[in-house]
């Protein structure tokens, strides 16, 4: 076996590329308004889809007339997605879709077509479990230890109840795509988060061989979680375009749909009770959970969160089914809900016993997996948030507008997915770098051009990348902050391989040994003697006319090689200010401590954890998916009732990256996700801290605290 | 709480009440601006429609002439019959800014203004921006965008912004700015970004 190649990381203090914060090299095109997403495509002769979808929370299709549509001016093809019979779980399930040669007159011909429907019984409300009936289903029991007499010899015990609705993804670009069927080919411009993956899901439902499906993706307006599938209406696309004789066909959901129907993050609700000593020490945790997730119901979030190891523990679980759009993964599925379970129940804990949070949080880290870290962030969060000069006990916070300091915490893996890079190396000292992975807009074009550039000796501006597209190597779908790790050390080791080459070709000019070149500051020289050296150009050369370097370099997830790795910790603390005649919450400053590995942009990781934040706190304070008992409906599927943060909403947000080199040894560590899971639970804590009294539902909006300050229930 | 105490029994706010309260701030000029659009609203000599008219649109200081159903938005007209694609499709009900274009040089909601009602005023898209003009250049630096979909409505509301703020400070950012919305959480960036793009422009100005 010839030698494994060294694709370790540069140390350090000899990069010069990878950890510098670079600019996105896709940033002019973006904020010029030039890159062109999917949903901004217009190709010749396309059209545009509308759909039809059922008013009812529940209610089955009796009758459906196409007719007046199918006559009405523009339209190109009609498809009946629900004929009757059909029983439909939820408002905005998809009944028909009309094809024709502009936006409007799809909207107008969906108005002419007539379905009768059987409206059904339906149960669209879970935050009430008694309610529930027959639509709750308990999952088994789990119990650790001997909670009933952790709970009964026990100095202290603290019970909560506390619930984070459902939200919706509410992407900017909403789901969609462009589709071309021909004969037995397709063409597809999706708005997806797995590039490589999309043709795979769709073929079957087509009947068409997945090679025979070409997919091209150059920009994807959000995604978080919801845009991996090509989801129906890629089909319901793929038909319309088939019966409109072949012509491309754009199929994008409205918002109303976008929000009932394309994605959103399962609710949780909990009864929790914490047993310990009085100096904090808990021993004993007792949870009765119950979540949904749609129609499909909803799953356990993992508790107790973080502190796993807490040595007594009895869980419950009821999944709830309602009539509503179904979920999909959410930046970092299951977390957030199990984080701001557990850190609430916990900070109510510290309540009880009258312990500092910071001084729980820290006692009982030893629970966790990684005690060590989660002390030394706790320390640091502590300092940069002023804890020990602002932080007061719950409830000794007099007067109107009252300030008050949380906890949350936070865990994640983010180790690299599978995925291959080609890199050639051309004659005229050109390089080509190619991955059929995406840019989300966390800045995989960037990063992927710097370590190639790094690796190779150039520039930033000597590489040309193109990604999204399957036709390139195997791209994975960009998931569990996974993309980062996989896309970088595949394009390390592809890059690694083609220099090998090169030197191969360019050694007996130099005088030396394949193996005893190196490519740096771009030229190709003799290690330790920089007198024998080419230059890029020149040493390109030497490759030949007609000739090129293509290789390819997989991330290998059984064996990253060091050059990537999982688990990520992280500890923030939220700093608000309540009014207590208002209800309105403010948050004054956001502290974020995070654990990260081999950062190879700074400026870009930093970009993740402020979105991370601000994505969180918008969760913490704003956004909920209302239905209404009475119709079965969502009452704002809009974004004037659904609730986005704006500029103002935030606060001052602190971000401490924890670059040490104890952590650069670990490889990259994707970011995405870890700094999102926390927020809920920082600023609820945060707001139970300022006011003396839990807020047990999440999003803290006025009426729920002024509700909890005067007694009432939610 | 007691001091402030309103006498008036609970849903006992009027229209006029209501209207009055606000007529301090953003009432009075809102009243201006139905006036002016009243009196600019066309003769009943001139009602078009259902079906397709011609009409000429100033875009970036060019005419361009397009026939649409009076019914088509602004931008619907910039994104599906042109293409002007840098406003985007969000919400398409006038919250979230993704739209914005200036008209004779104000920001607007492309979403809210149908294209027959945009003739004769000057309309700028993003397209009439350069690449490297210094709004774009400035949220480049301080990457005050991910996905990048709300970001060329930013720019223009930025545009928008700071020509009646050239010397803006954080607090007329946040404030200014608002009327914008971002998924990814770039509004740190967005501060820093319409702050450094105040500085640039004054100096081009004066250089």
């Amino acid at each position: 076996m010839a030698n494994t190649p060294d694709y370790s990381w540069p140390p350090m203090e000899t990069r010069k590329i990878i950890g510098k914060p670079y600019k996105r090299v896709d940033g002019p095109q973006k904020a010029s308004g030039r890159a062109k997403y999917t949903s901004d495509l217009k190709l010749k002769d396309m059209l545009y889809a509308a759909y039809l979808t059922c008013p009812h929370g529940h209610a089955r299709v009796t009758s459906i007339d196409t007719s007046a549509a199918e006559k009405a001016t523009g339209v190109k093809a009609v498809l009946v997605i629900a004929e009757a019979g059909k029983e439909l779980q939820w408002e905005g399930q998809e009944v028909a879709a009309v094809a024709a040669t502009t936006g409007e007159a799809a909207s107008e011909a969906v108005r002419k077509i007539k379905v009768a429907y059987e409206v059904l019984p339906h149960f669209v409300n879970e935050a009430d479990l008694s309610k529930a009936g027959s639509h709750g289903k308990a999952a088994g029991e789990k119990v650790t230890g001997d909670p009933e007499k952790a709970i009964q010899d026990a100095e202290a015990v603290s019970e909560g109840v506390y619930g984070i609705p459902v939200i919706t993804h509410c992407c900017l670009e909403p789901h969609g795509c462009v589709i071309q069927w021909q004969g037995d080919q397709v063409m597809a411009w999706p708005s997806t988060q797995f590039v490589t993956g999309w043709a795979g899901v769709l073929a079957p439902n087509l009947k068409v061989p997945a090679a025979n499906i070409k997919v091209k993706m150059d920009y994807i307006g959000g995604g978080f979680g919801s845009k991996f599938s090509p989801g129906a209406w890629a089909e319901v696309g793929a038909l319309l375009s088939q019966k409109a004789g072949g012509k491309p066909v754009k199929i994008f959901l409205d918002r109303a749909t976008e929000l009932q129907i394309a994605g959103n993050r399962p609710s949780a609700f909990g009864k929790i009770k914490i047993a310990g000593n009085k100096d904090g020490t808990i021993t004993a945790w007792q949870s009765e959970t119950w979540a949904t997730g749609g129609f499909g119901g909803g799953g356990q979030p993992p508790l107790p969160y973080v502190y796993t190891n807490i040595p007594n523990t009895r869980l419950n679980h009821v999944s709830v089914s309602v009539n509503a759009g179904p979920s999909q993964a959410w930046r970092a599925p299951n977390n957030q809900q199990a984080s701001y379970l557990t850190c609430s129940a916990m900070e109510d804990f510290a309540a009880k016993v009258g312990v500092d949070p910071m001084v729980v949080f820290d006692k009982n880290a030893g629970y966790t997996p990684r005690a060590e870290q989660y002390r030394y962030q706790l320390q640091k969060a502590a300092e940069l948030s002023e804890w020990k000069k602002l932080w007061k006990p719950r409830g000794s916070e007099k007067g109107a507008v009252r300030r008050g300091l949380g906890l949350g915490v936070n865990a994640w893996g983010g180790a690299g997915h599978a995925c291959t890079a080609r890199t050639t190396i051309n004659p005229d000292g050109s390089v080509l770098l190619e991955m059929g992975t995406q840019d989300l807009g966390t800045g995989t074009r960037t990063i992927m051009t710097q370590v190639a550039a790094e690796t190779l000796g150039l520039q930033m501006g000597q590489i040309k990348l193109v990604i999204g597209d399957n036709s390139l190597p195997p791209g994975g779908a960009s998931g569990g902050s996974t993309t980062v790790g996989g896309s970088s050390s595949a394009t390390r080791k592809s890059c690694i391989n083609a220099l090998t080459k090169l030197f191969e070709a360019v050694a007996p000019a130099l005088g030396a040994q394949p193996e005893e070149l190196e490519a740096v500051d771009g030229t190709v020289r003799v290690k330790g003697n920089p007198k024998k050296s080419l230059t890029w150009a020149s040493a390109c050369q030497k490759i030949g006319p007609g000739g090129k370097i293509s290789e390819i370099g997989a991330n290998e997830q059984r064996n990253p090689m060091g050059l990537n790795s999982g688990g990520a910790a992280g500890v923030q603390v939220a700093d608000v200010s309540v009014d207590t005649e208002t209800g309105l919450v403010k948050i004054n400053r956001y502290v974020a401590v995070q654990d990260c590995g081999l950062i190879i942009n700074p400026r870009l990781a930093e970009s993740q954890v402020y979105g991370a934040i601000i994505m969180g706190i918008s969760t913490a304070l704003y956004e909920e998916r209302i239905m209404d008992d009475l119709t079965g409906r969502m009452m704002n599927a809009d974004m004037e009732f659904y609730k986005l943060a704006g500029i103002k909403d935030i606060g001052d947000i602190v971000v401490h990256l924890d670059i040490r080199e104890v952590n650069d040894k670990r490889g990259v560590i994707g970011l995405g996700e870890p700094p999102a899971i926390g927020i809920c639970a920082a600023v609820g804590n945060a707001v139970a801290n300022a006011i003396g009294v839990r807020v047990p539902n999440i999003p803290i909006t006025p009426m729920h605290v002024l509700n909890t300050l005067e007694g009432r229930k939610a | 709480m007691n001091s402030t105490k309103d006498s008036k029994p609970k849903n006992a706010v009027s229209r006029r009440g209501f209207l009055g309260g606000m007529g301090i701030g953003t009432g009075a000029v809102g009243a201006g601006l139905l006036e002016r659009d009243a009196q600019a609203a066309p003769a009943a000599a001139n009602v078009v429609g259902p079906g397709p008219v011609p009409i000429t649109l100033n875009i970036n200081g060019k005419p361009v002439n397009l026939t649409v159903e009076p019914s088509v938005t602004l931008l619907d007209a910039l994104r599906d019959r042109l293409d002007y694609t840098g406003a985007k499709k969000v919400c398409d009900r006038g919250v979230c800014g993704s739209c914005t274009v200036l008209l004779s040089g104000k920001s607007v909601y492309a979403c809210n203004v149908l294209a027959i009602d945009a003739q004769g005023r000057n309309i700028e898209t993003i397209e009439g921006l350069a690449v490297g003009n210094p709004i774009s250049t400035a949220f480049v630096n301080h990457d005050a965008q991910q996905c990048g979909y709300c970001t060329p409505g930013f720019v223009m509301a930025a545009k928008g912004f700071l020509a009646e703020h050239p010397n803006p400070t954080l607090d007329d950012v946040k404030n200014g700015l608002g009327g914008n919305l971002c998924r990814c959480g770039t509004y740190m960036g967005v501060r820093q970004a319409v702050l450094e793009a105040a500085k640039s422009m004054k100096g081009a100005k004066n250089g």
